[in-house]
Parts: C-alpha cells; structure tokens; sequence
C-alpha cells in the first residue's frame, strides 16, 4: 500500500505569514506538497466553522497562520485566533480527538524557512498520527 | 553615455537614501500628493533593515507599521507601489545645480545588466556562473555569485550583476530563458528637476578591522555584530542558530564587546553610537531563545538604554534571560591554538585583571556616515561635522546649511529605528510645507468608467503563465490546461508566456473583449507579485479589479515541490480551482470615499504642541490649539540654556510670536477639553473657553499634553533649601543668583526618580542636564569642585563629546549602586554625600554647598484626557503608540498623534522633531479631500442582524455602531480596516467581509478538499 500522505489546509493571514509561505517559494525553500493554503486577511478571521469542516471533510491537519503577537496588521487578530484555538481544541478533547492536528504558528513574513520547516514537521508529525479518524467515523 | 530628457518638476522632491528614514520621508510626502524620486545607490531599497529579522524592545519585526496608511505593508513593497513614488535604484548624484525651490540634479543610472521586467528570478544564471565572492549583506558571512539577488525581499525583485567582479564569460546570457540578462547594457545619465531634496542616508558600521586587537579578521570566532545579526536570522546558514560557522561547533558562551568603535577618540569615533547597548542586547536575547543554555556575557563601559521601554527591556535581559553585564575594559583578545576559542582578558572596574575563555566573541561595531557621502554632501554644499554627519540647527534640526535641503534619520548621527521614523516624517514636514508655493496639482490618473459587472452569470477566463519555462520544470501544463477546461462557468483557458509583460496583458486584454469575459484567474505567481500589473490592465478598460483571483502555482507550488512533479501538478489543480470557485462568487468592489474635515486639532501649547500647530499651519491647514494654561511655553519655560549652546528662551519667544500672529493657527488658552466624538472621518472636540463652551470640528489630534519634573522623595530635597534640582540650579546660574556666589563644591546625584521601582524607566536627558550644568558652573568658576554620583552615563550620540569636556575641565563621576543609594545627611550644619564607591569598594564621604539632585521627567496625568479620547496610555502613564518601532507617534486609531513630553521624555531637539512629525503625519491625512475606503470592507445584512453588538466590542477600530433607531449594526467605512474579526464574532452570519464572506470561504475549502 503506498504510504499515507497526509493532507493539510492552511488559513494563512495575508500579511505575515502567506508572505512568508511566499518568500519560502521565492527561496525555493522544499516542503511536501500536502498543503493547501487559503488566504485571509488575517488570523483573526479564521471562525471556527472552517477548521472543523475541514476535519470533518477529511483533512488530517489544520494550520492556522498568523503574525507574531504583537505584529498583527489588525492590532489583535492573532490573539482572537489564539484563543478560539484553545477553544476549539478543548472542545475537540472533548469529543474524543486528542491528537494534536490543529496548529497555530506565528510564522513572519521573513520567515520563510521556518514556513518551509512547519510544514515538513507537520506532514511528518501527521504521518505518525495516521489518517484523521472523524472522517471514517463519518462514512461509516 | 546615454542622455534622457528631463523630468519632475518645481514641486516634486527627491529622497537620497531609501533606507528607513528616506523610505518614511518618501511615503509621508507621495501621500501629501507630491511626486517623489527615491535614489538609492545600491541595486535594492530598503537600508538595513531587511538584515533585521526581530527588533527591539519587542522583539518582533513590526516594520510595516511604517507605512502612514494602515494597515500596510513593509515599507519596501510600498515605495514600490506607491503612485507617487518612482524608484530610482543602482543611482547616483553626480551633480546639484540651481537652489532651494528649482533644483536641476543629474543622475547617473548605473546598469543593471539584467531587465527587472522579464527576469523571473528560476536563478539557473547563479548555478553557471563562476564567479564567487563575499556577500555584502550580512557582512560577509555568506557567499554570492557574481549575479545575485542583493536578498530574498529585494526590491526590484530581479537579480543584478555586479560589474566589479563579473568576468564578462556570458554563461548566464546562455542559459536565461526569458533572455533578461543583457551584458552591453550601459550607464545612463538623466536629469531631474526638484523642488526640494532630502538626505536619508543610513549609516556605516565601523570597519572593525581598524580595532585590530580584537582581531577580527584574524580570529575566525570573532563576528561583528551585523554578521552575528545575519546568523540570527531563519534564513542564515546556521538557520538562526548560534553555531560557529567555522566548524560547525554549537557556541556555548559567547561575549559581546561593547563600544567597537565608539566612544573612542582614539580611532576618531568620539561620539556614541547609541544604539548597540539595545541591538547587542536584542541579539543576546535572541540568541538565549534559540540555544537556552547558551552564556552570554556583555564587557562594556556604560549600558545606554534611554529610549521608550528600553530600560524594562535591559532588565528583562539581566533577570529573565540571565545575560552578565560586565563593568570593564578589555585588555587583551587571544585565540586558543586547538579550539579556535578566545581568551579574553579584562580590568574589572577595582582595577583587578581577570581571564576567560568564549566559544565566539561578538564586536559590537559603533556607526560612521558612509564613505561616499562626503563627497556628495560636498558637492551638494551641505555642512558635515567633525564627525561626518551632516550639521544641522538644535532648534531646526531637518534643516541643513543648503536652503531646500532636508535631512533626517541616521545622517543625523546614529539612531534607533524609532527616532528614525520620527526624523524622516519630520523631514518630510519641512520639506512640505517649503514645497508648497511651488507645488503643481499632479494631474490625476483618468480611468474609463467600469461597466455595470456583478450580477450576470460568470463567464471565466483562466489563465496560465508559464513565467517563463520555470513552471514546466515541475508542473505538467498540458494536464491542468485539460482539467481546468471542464470546471463548470470556465468559458475559456489559455497559456501565456510571461503575463507581467505588456505583451501578455495585451492578450488578456483581448480576450476580455473577445469572449465577454466578467471573471478572470490567472495562475501563475503569487498576486503579490503580479496584482499591481493586472489591476492597472483592469482599471485600463474598466473592468472592476476585484474580479481578479490569483492561483498562486508558483510559489507555493512549483517552486517548493520541485521533487514531487506529480503531487505538485495535482496541488496546482486544487488552488486553481479553488480560485475558479472564489472568482464565481466575488462582486466588483467600489471603493467607497470619506470626505475629510482639513483642520487640525492640538492639545497642548508647550514647545511640541505649538510646533506642530505651526508645522500643520505652514502645511495650508486651519489649526485649533488648545492650552490649559493662560500662557503658552509649558516647559520650556523653565529651560535657559542648552549642552549645544542654544538659547531656549530665544525659541520661547519665537513660537509664542508666530502662533499668535498666524491667522491659522486659533488659539484658546486656559480652556479645558469637555468631551470628544467621532463621526464618519470627522471630529468634534468640545471644550469650555472663557466660560463659553465651544464645538470645532477637525480631522485629526494631535496630542502634546506635555510633562514635568519629577518632584524627589528623600536626600533632604525639601527640608534644605541647599538641596534642589537640575531645574532649580540652571535657572540660579542663567540669573547669575546671588545665592551660588560662595559655592565651591557641588555634588549633584543621578537617576532621582529613574530607574527605580516608581519610575522604572530613564529619563533620557537628566545625564546631559547634569553635564551641561556642571560646565556651566565650571565657566563661571573652573575651581569649584563638581562630583556627580551616578549609575550609568548616558550621554548618548554626540552628547558623548561634552562628557568628555566635562572629565577633562576636572568634573569627577563615581558610580553608585542601586543597591547603595547615596545618602544626604547634615553635619555640624552643612550638607554631606556619603556613598559606597564600587571602584574602591569602600565608603567615601562627601562635603557639599549645594546638593543637586537630577530628578526624572514624568508625564503630566492625563487620564482624564485619554479617557475622553480614547487613547492608550503605558504603565508609566505616556501615551501608547500603534507601534513601538515604526509607528512611534500613531495612536491605534487613524488620525490621532502624540508627540513631546506625553509620549516619552525627550530633548528639545527630539520634541521639535516630534511635533514636525507628528504634524506631518497628521498632514498626509488632512491632504486628502477624501480617505479612500478599504476594499474589503465589512458589511452587515441587516435582515439577519438581531442587533447584539458583539461586532461593536470586537472591531479594534471602533468602525462599528449600533444604530439604536433599527436596533441593527452598521459599519462605519472610513474606519473599518477589513480584518474579518466581527465576520467571525456575528452568531447569525449578518456580518460578513466583501469577497471574504463565510460561504466564499467554505466554497474554497470544499475546493481544495476535493
Ligand atoms: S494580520 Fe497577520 S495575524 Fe492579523
């Protein structure tokens, strides 16, 4: 059987880290290609909705990219999204899913090598975690 | 040598220098509406701070606060899309003629050798090319080709051939496919006619070699500070790791050596350079985040944190982060045969030698202007100093010798970020208001009139560019151009070369027309790259912009996935089709306008206020100012002379003169502020004046609300009228007071109410005011005995100089301790000093005529006034700026400033230059006749609304209202900045972003997903 590719979505937050995803290609940075990145104009607009039909759709992970803290265009959008992440995983717990397949990073726009990196981490660590459960419960 | 014709005008300005002063200088004025050229000698824009990954003192990047229309983005790409901005790269000055208001300044354009328009950076050029060197950027620490990109962010985004070193073999022309490399390119001269032309040159690290005793060069464990500042960043060799490059080995201690060509009279660098306390400790810091158990230890003579927050950050680095500062002097740097570390030697402050050994040692290199200013300053008629940098006024200080040249920033003398900022908008101000009796209206870009597009059924044009042949390395075309065929409302698909190109979009322009296209998706490069080309094709034919998606298939495809074909080519599927859904669903945009009320409002009549007022006067706009007291002057008032031989009074007069006869600027002194609301890009300030309440409406605030002189607790100070403070002193010698006549020993104490636990901050200025007073009483009577008690010396820049004076003329400094407060204390009548001297480690007692005690500056309380409107204010009670680095006198809110005694503690100088910039910053928004909306603004359905106001408490820009009447939620649109943060809070999806509303959201996501 061919290996398990994991597949992952991105919101990434236009200024900080989708410019970084940018200058992670302009430096052709190599990561595995199981990302699917999708632009917002910032962290703090990721609702909630949106990580959980991606799960619930299939994906194996979720990366949510926002500025630094202290960095974010929109004084603090990071910090909304910081907390309804915390929010979102504690519900998540509760349902039974404890692995860890919802990630936040502050990620700059200089950062594209730390982009590159996450990413690999993060195919790697969802390797090791194996397909997402809720979308066989949901089949079944 | 190829001649153009002239351009510019009378009332266009030109910025030398695009590092961070000259970059603030050049957006400031492109907002004010005038045409600006910015020349940079190098191939890219942007100075040093690309170098820079994380800033001090909140250790964030934080540049794109810069820009004056938030938010924004890095200051680079914004000169570069500025419309009033054009770039003049790989520049030169070779010669300024004629004078302030009609400039003729000729310029030689240096070639480039590679066409910015078609290269595409795939860098198969740096593969074959044979030539290596040094990379300049970063300091040497990495290697280059002799094409090269200057770094990542490079603007122009295009490689560049460095003629010294290129051999002229022709490989890169073989093997460039987009043929963008052109080795016969030759030099161009090009003549501009300015109005005016402001200096924004940055600054020279000093050559660290000429310290050869630290043996940089020889040693390979010794780096510069701006080589360990490169090894920091993510993207160094070491990927931000402290790890030697030599061989590899993780550094386990380090040093730092403070004042590397600074301080040090013995090079011809007397002055301080001011800010390598703060960048050594940044990067000490940094440095322990990365490796923690990482020993960093600092040698240096005096720590300078003086600026905003800095002194928490010092303590932060001492208690948290367990950085050693070490009192001393280095005596000697060895390299240890076998392990390549370093033994260092040093004499401790009791005079005791000590030794030890570091992994890497770090010189912290002091600042220089560059080399090849002088010569321009030269030509240019402008005045250096003794040190190089360019000789302003105190009381003046963005004006040079030379009438309509400008200066700020770094040319200056060295400086942090922050005033750097400060210093390009003030230079900008001036260089405003001299431009204005010669300013011609910029005539308008005219754009047809979009047609009616929105509500039909989309017909979508897809089109691919191969950017040349880079995405056919990876990705196989033919396969995406057959699937993107069958996505439903795909009306047509094609390829094209290179879609940046005239030719291209020429193209696309037809089939526009051809096939009655209303939505287009280009996949190719990311839109950052390509939005600014396809938006100025749209508007070009009237077809609404926003009707544009990208399907970013170059840099975060095939760039990153070279070793996946097959994966890759199915992502590219996934985000074209991605953009092909959010292209059915996007609406045109039409940006809305907010007329803008062109008056000033300035709260306060000290020296900052009553600049700014004038400086906004000068601009062409009304200004209220409003003082508390009956009279104006705050207090300057109280200051009668200064280190640089100014005389304050003199200015006093001068202001309080020329507000009072500027038909502009209306007055109201001794009124208070009653309240404060904003409406639609309007303001309205209610204030009591004269037992008479008033309404005046304006479009912006600026904040100058001043503060004073800390009142001391202890030494005595109130209980002996001998014991008083620096205020109190200077006033006695400028009256020549009888009461200093049998005065022979003064000792005056430091940090009175700084750096303490009420005031854990530094003053900034009380080092220089101690210094400046005791060179006064030594003019009067160089026999009299002056001591000063003190913690640190921070008489930073070119203060540095009249400290000096002061040592040499016999004024003598001891050190004291926190830990060890000195203490006041009568005797038989008359005043003793006792303190412990941590040099001799031993008490030391002194008998004193006058007690002077340097008490810290605080700002006056404005609670009241920052509740009324709504403004932040720090812990220490000074108002709060948008951000620490590149915003420094920006609240959250758009249009309202700070600037003088309220916002930090600061010179007159600085406070001049604040009110200048705050002026100017405040300009380039009452300069509009309208604020421009954000294109994706929020909006409310107000069928769903049920009116619970949780948008209202989220919207960081207070751009939401309930209209109590409907009992919905509205969306003011000049505030709103477009976050999506009330999409996400509203429970019945009312709220939601244009063109980044819930559903187009999801629809993406379901795209991706498959
Ligand atoms: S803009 Fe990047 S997180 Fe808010």
């Amino acid at each position: 059987m061919a290996e398990f590719e994991p597949r992952i979505v991105a919101f990434l937050c236009h200024w900080c880290t989708y410019t970084g995803a940018d200058l992670a290609g302009t430096t052709r940075q190599q990561y595995p290609p199981n990302i699917r990145i999708i632009h917002l104009m910032c962290s703090g607009a990721v609702d909630s909705i949106y990580v959980l039909k991606a799960l619930i759709d299939g994906a194996d992970g979720v990366l949510i990219g926002g500025c630094h803290p202290g960095d974010c265009h929109y004084q603090t959008g990071n910090f909304k999204a910081r907390r309804r992440v915390a929010i979102l995983k504690g519900i998540l717990q509760q349902m039974g899913f404890t692995e860890n397949r919802v990630w936040l990073k502050w990620i700059s726009a200089s950062e594209g090598k730390l982009f590159a990196d996450t990413v690999t981490k993060m195919v790697e660590e969802l390797k090791k975690m194996g397909p997402n459960p809720m979308k066989q419960l949901w089949n079944a | 040598m190829e001649q153009k014709k002239t351009r510019g005008d009378k009332g266009s300005a030109l910025v030398i220098g695009a590092g961070i002063a000259g970059m603030q200088s050049a957006l400031l004025l492109a907002e004010m509406g005038t045409k600006v050229f910015l020349l940079e000698q190098g191939p890219a824009i942007g100075g040093y701070f690309p170098l820079l990954d994380k800033t001090f003192p909140t250790n964030s990047c934080g540049v794109c606060f810069m820009s004056p229309t938030p938010p924004a983005f890095c200051p680079i790409y914004e000169c570069h899309l500025h419309d009033n901005i054009e770039l003049l790269p790989n520049s030169e000055v070779m010669k300024v003629e004629g004078g302030g208001g009609d400039f003729n300044v000729s310029v030689i354009r240096k070639p480039r050798f590679v066409d910015p328009k078609r290269c595409n950076l795939c860098e198969a050029c740096i593969k074959v090319c044979p030539v290596e060197v040094e990379r300049e950027f970063g300091g040497g620490l990495e290697k280059r080709k002799a094409i090269y990109l200057p770094f990542p962010q490079a603007i122009p985004h295009s490689l560049v051939i460095d003629p010294k070193t290129c051999t002229r073999c022709g490989e890169c022309v073989k093997v460039c496919s987009p043929g963008a490399i052109d080795l016969d390119m030759k030099e161009e001269e090009e003549k501009i006619e300015v109005g005016a032309i402001l200096l924004g040159f940055g600054f020279e690290p000093f050559q660290a070699r000429r310290k050869g005793e630290y043996g940089f060069g020889r040693y390979e464990n010794v780096l510069t500070s701006i080589q360990f500042e490169r090894l920091l960043s993510t993207s160094s060799p070491t990927q931000g790791l402290p790890v030697r490059v030599s061989d590899g080995k993780k550094m386990e201690k380090i040093a730092f050596i403070q004042c590397v060509g600074s301080r040090d009279p013995s090079c011809g660098q007397d002055h301080c350079s001011t800010i390598c306390c703060m960048y050594a400790t940044k990067q000490a810091m940094i440095a322990k985040e990365r490796s923690p158990g990482l020993g960093v230890t600092f040698f240096y003579m005096d720590i300078r944190p003086m600026g905003k927050d800095y002194e928490r950050y010092y303590e932060r680095a001492k208690k948290e982060y367990g950085i050693e500062y070490i009192r001393s002097a280095i005596s000697s740097i060895k390299e240890l045969q076998q392990t390549k570390n370093l033994l260092i030697t040093y004499v401790k402050e009791d005079g005791t030698f000590e030794e030890r050994e570091f992994d890497a040692v770090v010189l912290s290199l002091g600042f220089t202007p560059p080399q090849t200013i002088k010569d321009l300053a030269q030509r240019m008629g402008v005045q250096v100093n003794q040190q190089g940098f360019c000789q302003t006024d105190e009381f003046n200080p963005s004006k040079t010798s030379v009438n309509g040249i400008f200066v700020g920033g770094a040319f200056r003398g060295p400086r942090d970020i922050p005033e750097t900022v400060v210093e390009g908008s003030s230079a900008a101000a001036s260089a405003a208001s001299f431009l204005i009796p010669h300013r011609l209206p910029q005539p308008l870009k005219e754009y047809p009139i979009e047609g009616a597009l929105g509500e039909e059924i989309p017909k979508i044009g897809v089109f691919l560019c191969h950017c040349g042949e880079e995405l056919k390395k990876t990705l196989s075309l033919f396969e995406i151009i057959l699937e993107t065929k069958l996505l439903s409302e795909v009306v047509h698909v094609e390829e094209v070369g290179l879609a940046c190109l005239p030719e291209d979009l020429d193209l696309i322009k037809k089939r526009i027309g051809e096939q009655g296209l209303n939505r287009i998706v280009i996949a190719g490069c990311s839109h950052r790259e390509i939005r600014g080309a396809m938006e100025e094709m749209a508007k070009g034919m009237g077809f609404n912009p926003y009707l544009i998606e990208y399907a970013n298939i170059r840099e975060q495809c095939a760039f990153v996935h070279l070793d996946y074909p097959r994966l890759a080519t199915e992502k590219a599927m996934a985000l074209i089709r991605m953009a092909v859904e959010r292209a059915k669903r996007s609406q045109p945009i039409r940006k809305g306008k907010q007329k803008i009320d062109k008056k000033g409002l300035v709260v306060g009549g000290g020296l900052a206020g009553m600049t700014a007022s004038l400086q906004l006067a000068a601009q062409g706009y009304e200004v209220y100012l409003i003082e508390k007291e009956k009279e104006l002057g705050g207090n300057l008032k109280e200051s009668f002379y200064t280190l640089k031989g100014s005389n304050p009074q003199d200015l006093l007069n001068k202001l309080i003169k020329q507000v009072e006869s500027n038909g502009s600027v209306h007055l109201y002194s001794g009124a208070e502020v009653l309240g404060f609301e904003k409406k639609n890009g309007h303001y309205r300030t209610k204030i009591r004046h004269q037992n008479e309440e008033k309404s005046l409406d304006h479009g912006a605030l600026i904040l100058a609300t001043g503060g004073k002189e800390i009142t001391p607790k202890g030494y005595l100070y109130g209980e002996d009228s001998r014991v008083i403070t620096q205020r109190q002193l200077e006033k006695m010698a400028h009256l020549n007071d009888e009461r200093l006549k049998d005065v022979h020993s003064v000792v005056m104490i430091q940090c009175v109410g700084s750096r303490d636990e009420e005031h854990p901050y530094c003053s900034r200025i009380c080092c220089s005011h101690a210094v400046k007073n005791a060179l006064k009483l030594k003019e009067k009577d160089p026999r009299i005995n002056i001591y000063v008690l003190y913690r640190d010396v921070r008489t930073y820049g070119f203060y540095e100089t009249y400290y000096h004076e002061a040592r040499g003329k016999g004024v003598i400094f001891i050190r004291y301790d926190l830990e060890n407060k000195p203490k006041v204390s009568l005797q038989g009548g008359s005043l003793q000093v006792s303190l412990l001297d941590p040099a001799m480690n031993s008490p030391v007692t002194l008998s004193a005529d006058r007690v002077v005690l340097s008490a810290g500056i605080e700002p006056n309380d404005h609670r009241e006034l920052a509740r009324i409107f709504d403004v932040d204010f720090n812990s220490d009670g000074f108002f709060m700026e948008a951000n620490p680095k590149s915003a420094p006198l920006d609240s959250v809110d758009r249009g309202k400033f700070f600037c003088g005694l309220c916002h930090s503690p600061n010179f007159i100088e600085d406070a001049i230059s604040q009110g200048n910039a705050a002026a100017a910053r405040a300009g380039s928004l009452l300069s509009k006749e309208a604020v421009e909306e954000k294109a994706y603004l929020a909006y409310v359905i107000k069928r769903l609304c049920c009116g619970c106001g949780l948008c209202v408490t989220v919207c960081p820009y207070g751009a939401r209202v309930l209209n109590e009447e409907e009992g919905k939620a509205e969306v003011i649109g000049s505030l709103c900045q477009g976050c999506g943060s009330c999409v996400i809070a509203c429970r019945n999806a009312a709220s939601q972003q244009r063109n980044f509303e819930k559903d187009l959201n999801l629809a993406a996501l379901d795209a991706v997903i498959d």
